[in-house]
């Protein structure tokens, strides 16, 4: 190898495979080691399936010996424990769905399959996606690879923490008001969320269907590009998926941005937000303008209703999501219990955290009869308003550039105790979701602490190759940039 | 003191579907619990629905019949209760943008025809079944997730025979629709009723009480009787009706509380977010419309004009929809119609019955039924040999004119061959004749009958008949 396994990108694990420098199992075991070694400090798995995934790699290496070939032939990608991979947990990091062996795999999960892909565990999350820091998990907490008294943000914390850390080279996570772009750019990785619809959500554990989709996190740009290539694509056993061509996504890559106009949204760049965040995101931004992008200052005047709105759709969607969890048919089943009525409340109160029954009230609140139009209905209107606002700006710009988060990582059991701060951690990510847009998280920098810092590209609808494309002529931008800095 | 009912139903009505409304899980009746199931159906974490386009189909196509607008634009929506026949613990289900609405079904009762007006169809998933055992319970979930279209009606419907009447249409339209197979002992036909009386005629409706979850009509027709009187005595009494959910108690024969107005759910409904609203084109509509079988009560007074068949006649036929094409394709090969229709709705129909058997396995084809009428029309074979050869047939098979050979049934009418049976009875029965010459008239048909069975059936009676009366006022 001629890459150490903890950088190894997917792209560089391909070119590694198929030259016969490394083979498939060694890679994984590689792989196994570093997490055996590092994991202890960071927690970024709930579990393991190490037998299975070295199976997989020594059959992936039979097939390659046998002439076949697959966009990631005998490369391990983690995954997030929100989807189903057969014969594994799926435990969405709750105690209610303890000992639930999951009978099928995700969509995602059979295309990477047929691409040759092995799954060597399951990573840790906000307890059913719900929360920004990990700190909602019921069985571990997860820790900042850049600093380990942080958290490495959510929910897809776990995943974003092992690329980071070098314990995975490609891995799966979801995206319901941030959760793939907040822990990429806390953790200094690139971390994508699709359009609504350009990804099959069939097997991914719904919290807020309208709004979840499932999306890589890397360690480079090329390597999202690849992830989406393989996951994108409609899926007859999800309907909210589109019938839209999947493009060539890693061909279209070019490292300069002329011709392209990138807006520059106001409301992303509040009075109060962490100075040291505004300055590496508007850094970014002037380097995006050296490589040839038009920069444009843009507004989008429904941003400060995203949190309320955002709060109020995905609550109202996860309280019947999460109706099914009832100890009837799988998973936890409180026991001695009279009847059935009693089994629900006691298995419920038993195997939910508090931020999961947080939000299961408030959704159940805000469907209440008498209460629907006042806020679902309000918000599904204001939701519309929001997507207008990007259509309209899109007409006149490619892309837009934001900051992801309004702060880089804060500290463990920082805001674990004042849930509105930790909302409000989803403050610039959550409006893709409502709008249905795809966003991509590229670190730019980092804190005086040492903390990555990350900027977020948006693009409309089906367009992920225009914001691959800004973050990766940007990516290569700095890549040089670092090269000439350790030249001197 | 007189009292005005108001009665409105919501029929529950399993379409006819290869597989679930969401899943590709089989419809089929029967199985061991908990085979016909999967991810989807089970509502396991990360499943999710996918729409049975064939169930939509079925569902306008009943709409169509019964004269529903079709919406152009209806989604289905989320209904959220727990229970533990729920895999999901929501039902999808449509709330406010159903798939039909309005329309009418006539019902005759009494010889007079009444419109009950339909609301709305609106179309949904099924649950499970729980199950209980001496020490515990299961849910055996193969029908959960089995598509259901729910009819609701107006209140139009004033008495328990006419609510009686309007679930045989709704049956009979189903059926002629190939929407469903409304087979009752499978529950694929289930009624929730409500009700209320009231004393002013032209007053509003009186508090209405709910009943849940019947599957037999008689035992629709009975609970409502029941829950009528009740409210009456009540009225009577001065009291109050509550807003209540009652269960109808078959064996006791009465209505017990499941939960007052107060104990109502609140469903929570809003739209399904994994499913996409159905958009259905005017001219997909219209292609529907050309496919539509005609309706009962047309078919019955085209069956009258086309045919000349009294009214009955036709109203039996057409109860049935097999029945009736059954019928159409004899009377199509014969010149009898009338005839045929007394053979379909009395040894057949009959028959079917004793055999517990229907009419599209029967052994008898169209072509044969017409073959024998006609053998009877031509006096080849008496009516009494032809109900043996109709017997025959039905047990065994075989074309009619191959059994009147086998069996020696051709008809005598040879007047020297008959005139000898009746010189031969007269003898025989000197007494008989003595009667009919002392005025009693009725010896004659005595002799008529030993004419017969000197002739094993085979002679033809008529000619018997006209035969033994002259010799008797002859000699």
């Amino acid at each position: 190898m001629t890459t150490s396994i903890d950088k190894m990108t997917a792209h560089e694990a391909i070119a590694e495979l198929n030259s016969g420098n490394v083979s498939s199992e060694e890679l994984v075991t590689a792989l196994l080691k570093k997490i055996e070694s590092r994991d202890a400090e960071i927690g970024a798995y709930i579990s393991l399936d190490a037998d299975a995934a070295l199976q997989d790699a020594r059959q992936a290496d039979r097939a390659r010996a046998s002439g076949k070939s697959g966009r990631l032939l005998g490369v391990p990608v983690a995954v997030k424990d929100i989807i189903n991979v057969n014969g594994q947990a799926c435990n969405c990091a709750s105690k209610i769905l303890e000992g639930y062996i999951s009978p099928y795999d995700a969509t995602v999960i059979r295309m990477l399959r047929n691409e040759g892909a092995v799954f060597v565990g399951r990573t840790n999350m906000d307890e059913f996606a719900m929360g920004s820091s990990c700190e909602n998990s019921a069985f571990k907490i997860t820790r900042n690879p850049a600093n380990t008294n942080c958290v490495p943000g959510g929910s897809s914390g776990g995943s974003a923490a092992a690329v980071a850390a070098g314990e995975a080279i490609v891995s799966l996570g979801s995206d319901t008001g941030g959760s793939i772009r907040q822990p990429a750019a806390f953790c200094g990785c690139i971390g994508l969320k699709p359009s609504y619809g350009r990804v099959s959500r069939y097997g991914l554990v719904a919290f807020a269907s309208s709004l979840d989709q499932i999306g890589p996190i890397a360690k480079d740009v090329e390597d999202a590009a690849l992830l989406l290539g393989i996951i994108a694509g409609h899926d007859p056993m999800d309907s909210s998926s589109v019938k839209v061509p999947v493009p060539d996504y890693t061909a279209s890559l070019k490292p300069n941005l002329r011709g392209m106009t990138l807006g520059l949204p106001k409301e992303y760049f509040v009075d109060g937000m962490n100075s040291e965040v505004r300055d590496a995101v508007m850094r970014a931004v002037a380097q995006c303008e050296n490589l040839g992008a038009t920069i444009s200052d843009v507004s989008l005047p429904h941003t400060e209703y995203a949190i309320a709105t955002y709060y109020v759709i995905a609550t109202a969607e996860a309280s019947a999501n999460l109706a099914r969890f009832d100890g009837v048919r799988y998973g936890k089943r409180a026991e001695g219990s009279n009847d059935p009525v009693e089994m629900y409340y006691s298995t419920r109160a038993q195997g939910f955290g508090e931020e999961v029954k947080r939000r299961i009230i408030l959704g159940t609140y805000v469907l209440s009869s008498g209460y629907y139009d006042a806020y679902y209905l309000s918000a599904q209107k204001v939701r519309t308003l929001m997507r207008r606002d990007f259509q309209s700006v899109f007409e006149n710009c490619d892309a837009l550039l934001a900051p992801v988060t309004p702060t880089a990582a804060f500290r463990i059991g920082e805001k674990a105790n004042d849930p509105l701060q930790m909302y409000l951690a989803d403050i610039f990510t959550a409006t893709a979701n409502l709008a249905g847009i795809c966003g991509i998280s590229v670190p730019c920098g980092n804190t005086s602490d040492e903390l990555p810092i990350g900027m977020q590209v948006l693009g409309p609808a089906f367009k992920e190759e225009s914001i691959l494309q800004v973050a990766y002529a940007y990516e290569q931008e700095q890549k040089q940039v670092a090269k000439v800095a350790s030249k001197q | 003191m007189s009292f005005y009912t108001a009665i409105g139903l919501e029929v529950h009505v399993q379409l006819r579907t290869r597989s679930k409304m969401f899943c590709g899980c089989s419809t089929e009746y029967g199985a061991p619990p908990n085979t016909h199931v999967c991810p989807v159906c089970l509502g396991y974490p990360g499943a999710m629905p996918t729409m049975n386009e064939e169930a939509i189909r079925l569902t306008v196509l009943m709409g169509l019949m019964i004269g529903s607008r079709i919406n152009s634009y209806s989604k289905f929506d989320r209904k959220s209760y727990f229970y533990p026949d729920m895999p999901k613990n929501y039902q999808i289900s449509q709330y406010d943008q159903p798939l039909c609405i309005g329309g009418s079904v006539n019902i005759n009762v009494g010889g007079v025809t009444k419109p009950i007006r339909v609301t709305r169809i609106h179309l949904e998933e099924d649950v499970g079944k729980n199950m209980h055992f001496e020490q515990t319970s299961g849910v055996d979930f193969n029908r959960a997730g089995i598509p259901l279209m729910e009819i609701v009606t107006e209140p139009d419907m004033a008495s328990p025979d006419e609510a009686f009447a309007f679930l045989h249409a709704i049956k009979q339209i189903a059926m002629y629709a190939g929407v469903s197979d409304c087979d009752l002992e499978k529950g694929n036909l289930r009624v929730d009723v409500n009700c209320s009386v009231r004393m002013d005629a032209e007053g509003p409706l009186g508090t209405k009480t709910e009943i849940k979850n019947m599957n037999t009509f008689k035992g629709v027709h009975n609970a409502l009787e029941y829950e009528v009187s009740r409210q009456e005595e009540i009225l009577l009494s001065g009291g109050i009706v509550l807003q209540e959910t009652l269960r109808w108690d078959a064996d006791q024969g009465t209505t017990t509380g499941m939960r007052s107005k107060e104990d109502a759910h609140d469903y929570r409904y809003f739209p399904e977010p994994d499913l996409m609203p159905i958009c259905l084109s005017g001219e997909t509509i219209d292609d529907l419309r050309r496919t539509l079988p005609e309706l009962p009560a047309a078919r019955r007074s085209r069956l009258v004009s086309q045919y000349g068949l009294p009214d009955y006649d036709a109203g039996v036929l057409v109860a049935d929809k097999a029945v009736a094409d059954y019928f159409e394709a004899v009377a199509e090969l014969s010149s009898n119609p009338k005839a045929v229709s007394n053979w379909v709705m009395t040894e057949m129909l009959r028959m079917l019955a004793e055999s517990d058997t229907t009419i599209d396995n029967v052994r008898i084809g169209a072509h044969e039924l017409a073959e024998l009428i006609s053998l009877v029309d031509c006096g080849t074979i008496s009516s009494t040999a032809a109900k043996d050869v109709f017997m025959e047939m039905f047990q065994q098979g075989g074309r009619p004119a191959d059994i009147v050979e086998s069996k020696g049934l051709r008809q005598v009418s040879d007047v020297d061959a008959i005139e000898l049976l009746v010189a031969r009875a007269m003898t025989e029965n000197p007494a008989s004749v003595a009667d009919y010459k002392a005025g009693k008239k009725a010896a004659a048909k005595f002799l008529v009958g030993q004419v017969m069975r000197l002739s094993k059936g085979k002679a033809d009676p008529r000619m018997v008949d006209r035969m033994v009366e002259s010799k008797l006022s002859g000699s």
